[in-house]
């Protein structure tokens, strides 16, 4: 019995260690702004929805939001296409070298960041292509390559050959059988990929700051570099910070399953 | 299988882009950091290894080298000490465990920017819900010998989710029939965590620490937007140097030889761990 009681007391420890920090965010963004330098109450008997309107007014966070679903979007999309022709071509056909081909994508999501922001810079201001949300899609689209051919040559390696020998006998051409056979039978997979990938672009920061100025921001961006004057507007970055995080988390609390088995792919047996 | 056919053109779009995005730049690193090359005035002067010379004797270089080996170190180490507990207590069966599960996730969900901005708050010195709770009045981000630790309290709250997910997966792939055994000849519960479910985890332990290690060292966005390097640049990491000698001064020969270092670093611990884990299996 206290044995259990003690479970459920360090149970409760770890659950408000976690979601404390995202709850107290909450409490703050609807705090009018004179009660958030103050302590005690932890509270407000007063809460008002003025932060979230500001950060509409004030600070264009509409447009910011935009563009991140634009670029996230985008880059889902990219990655998701161009990573699964090559996961069918890794996991299905015969390709040179395929480990060593494998083990170079893989090798990629070790490179920092900040080893290729320079150069990068660089080439996008040359193809004039600086505060534009292609050059984000672009990045965003290959650091999250690694992540999509790996997970989904793991789940085409799964996929019996012997369909794709009788779809090649029923007259189909591979092409055929990766858009019309592998990719349907593979929706998990790339459901999985999908989130994984739209989270990360939502969230990469580095690249989006280095290549956008004004017009391209996304929302990581703005949160960091939210201007203040004489006091940080804590309560407009509170809000801001609720808006951009609840569709995440919305998302991972709904897909916790499909989001726990695509980081762990190929961690635990591979 | 000798009865595949090509398919070279579907790995071909993948390979072109990673090398114009990732490879090319890196060789273009290279021949950045053999120049000086100051882009506002068009500076661009061939000086072989000279910032390479410049940056042996760097004092700030030496302190963001130091600061990322400590704050790699420290919070890799404890995100997995408290990683492995949250996922041995979520191990076991009772109510509300899918709940439990999905909350944890919470911290990794949140954008790092976000995350950042959010412990900003709560460790103001006069406001800050931290020394409320704690009755104290510290300059958490303020002073040199907090603030770095602050930073890497930040970084094991966000990415102990990843440690717990994984591990937890780990625990799944032990048999049962394993624990019954120690059990019946008389092992407690922690001979049973340490001859059984420590050594079978390795493995899953040895990818964890990989990725953490890698994540930890080229850290940015979370004490870049925490601490900004400051305060005396005791935050200062090597990315957050490299980031700043790059688009703060504009010299991009020289920053560009300081991320050519961080790229070397992380080749290093690459190659250390997956040699220890090919080790292992053979």
């Amino acid at each position: 019995m206290i044995k259990r009681a003690g479970f459920y007391a360090l149970l409760a420890v770890v659950m408000l260690y976690c979601a404390g920090p995202l709850a107290w965010q909450l409490i703050t963004s609807i705090k009018p702004s004179g009660e958030i330098a103050v302590l005690p109450p932890l509270v407000s008997t007063n809460p008002t929805a003025a932060h979230y309107l500001s950060v509409f007014h004030d600070y264009s966070f509409a447009r910011y939001i935009l563009n991140s679903l634009i670029v996230a979007g985008s880059t889902t999309i990219l990655s998701l296409l161009v990573g699964s022709i090559c996961s069918f071509g890794l996991a299905k056909l015969r390709v040179p070298f395929a480990s060593l081909v494998l083990a170079f994508i893989l090798s990629v999501s070790m490179f920092p960041p900040i080893a290729t922001v320079s150069p990068l810079y660089i080439i996008i201001r040359t193809l004039g292509l600086r505060d534009t949300l292609a050059a984000l899609v672009m990045t965003h689209t290959v650091f999250s390559l690694p992540l999509t051919v790996w997970v989904l040559t793991n789940f085409f390696r799964t996929v019996p050959d012997d369909i794709y020998h009788a779809a090649r006998i029923d007259g189909c051409r591979p092409f055929q059988v990766y858009w019309k056979i592998m990719l349907p039978l593979s929706l998990p997979a790339v459901y999985t990929t999908a989130i994984l990938v739209f989270i990360f672009s939502w969230n990469e920061f580095l690249f989006a700051l280095t290549f956008t100025s004004s017009s391209a921001r996304t929302v990581p961006v703005a949160i960091a570099l939210f201007p203040g004057i004489h006091e940080m507007p804590w309560g407009e970055i509170a809000a801001a910070s609720v808006i951009v995080t609840l569709p995440i988390i919305l998302l991972v609390l709904f897909f916790q399953r499909k989001i726990v088995e695509g980081l762990t792919s190929g961690a635990v047996k591979g | 299988m000798k009865d595949r056919e090509g398919g070279i053109r579907y790995v071909a779009p993948a390979l072109i882009v990673l090398t114009l995005v990732t490879v090319y730049p890196v060789l273009y690193v290279f021949y950045l950091s053999l120049y000086r090359k100051l882009l506002i005035f068009n500076i661009s002067k061939f000086i072989s290894l000279d910032n390479y010379l410049f940056l042996i004797r760097d004092e700030r270089f030496w302190n963001a080298f130091r600061n990322t080996v400590y704050f790699t170190g420290l919070s890799v180490a404890l995100e997995l000490l408290l990683g492995l507990g949250i996922a041995v207590l979520l191990n076991r069966s009772f109510r509300l465990k899918g709940a439990s599960r999905a909350i944890v996730l919470i911290p990794w969900a949140i954008p790092t920017v976000v995350s950042a901005r959010m412990w900003e708050l709560m460790f103001n010195t006069d406001y800050g819900v931290v020394n409320y709770l704690l009755d104290v009045s510290i300059n958490w981000l303020g002073s040199p010998s907090w603030a770095i630790h602050a930073a890497i309290f930040v970084d094991v709250w966000k990415t102990t989710p990843f440690v717990v997910i994984l591990l937890t997966a780990g625990f799944q792939v032990i048999p049962r029939e394993l624990y019954h055994a120690a059990r019946i000849d008389g092992a407690g519960p922690w001979q049973v965590f340490r001859s059984v479910t420590l050594p079978l985890l390795l493995p899953v332990i040895l990818v964890v620490l990989l990725f953490r290690t890698l994540d930890a060292f080229r850290v940015f966005d979370a004490v870049y937007v925490l601490t900004g390097g400051g305060p005396a640049n005791s935050t200062e990491t090597m990315s957050i140097y490299a980031y700043k000698v790059l688009f703060q001064t504009l010299q991009f020969g020289y920053g560009s030889a300081l991320s050519l270092v961080v790229f070397f670093c992380t080749g290093c611990i690459s190659i250390f761990y997956i040699r220890l884990m090919t080790g292992r299996r053979t």
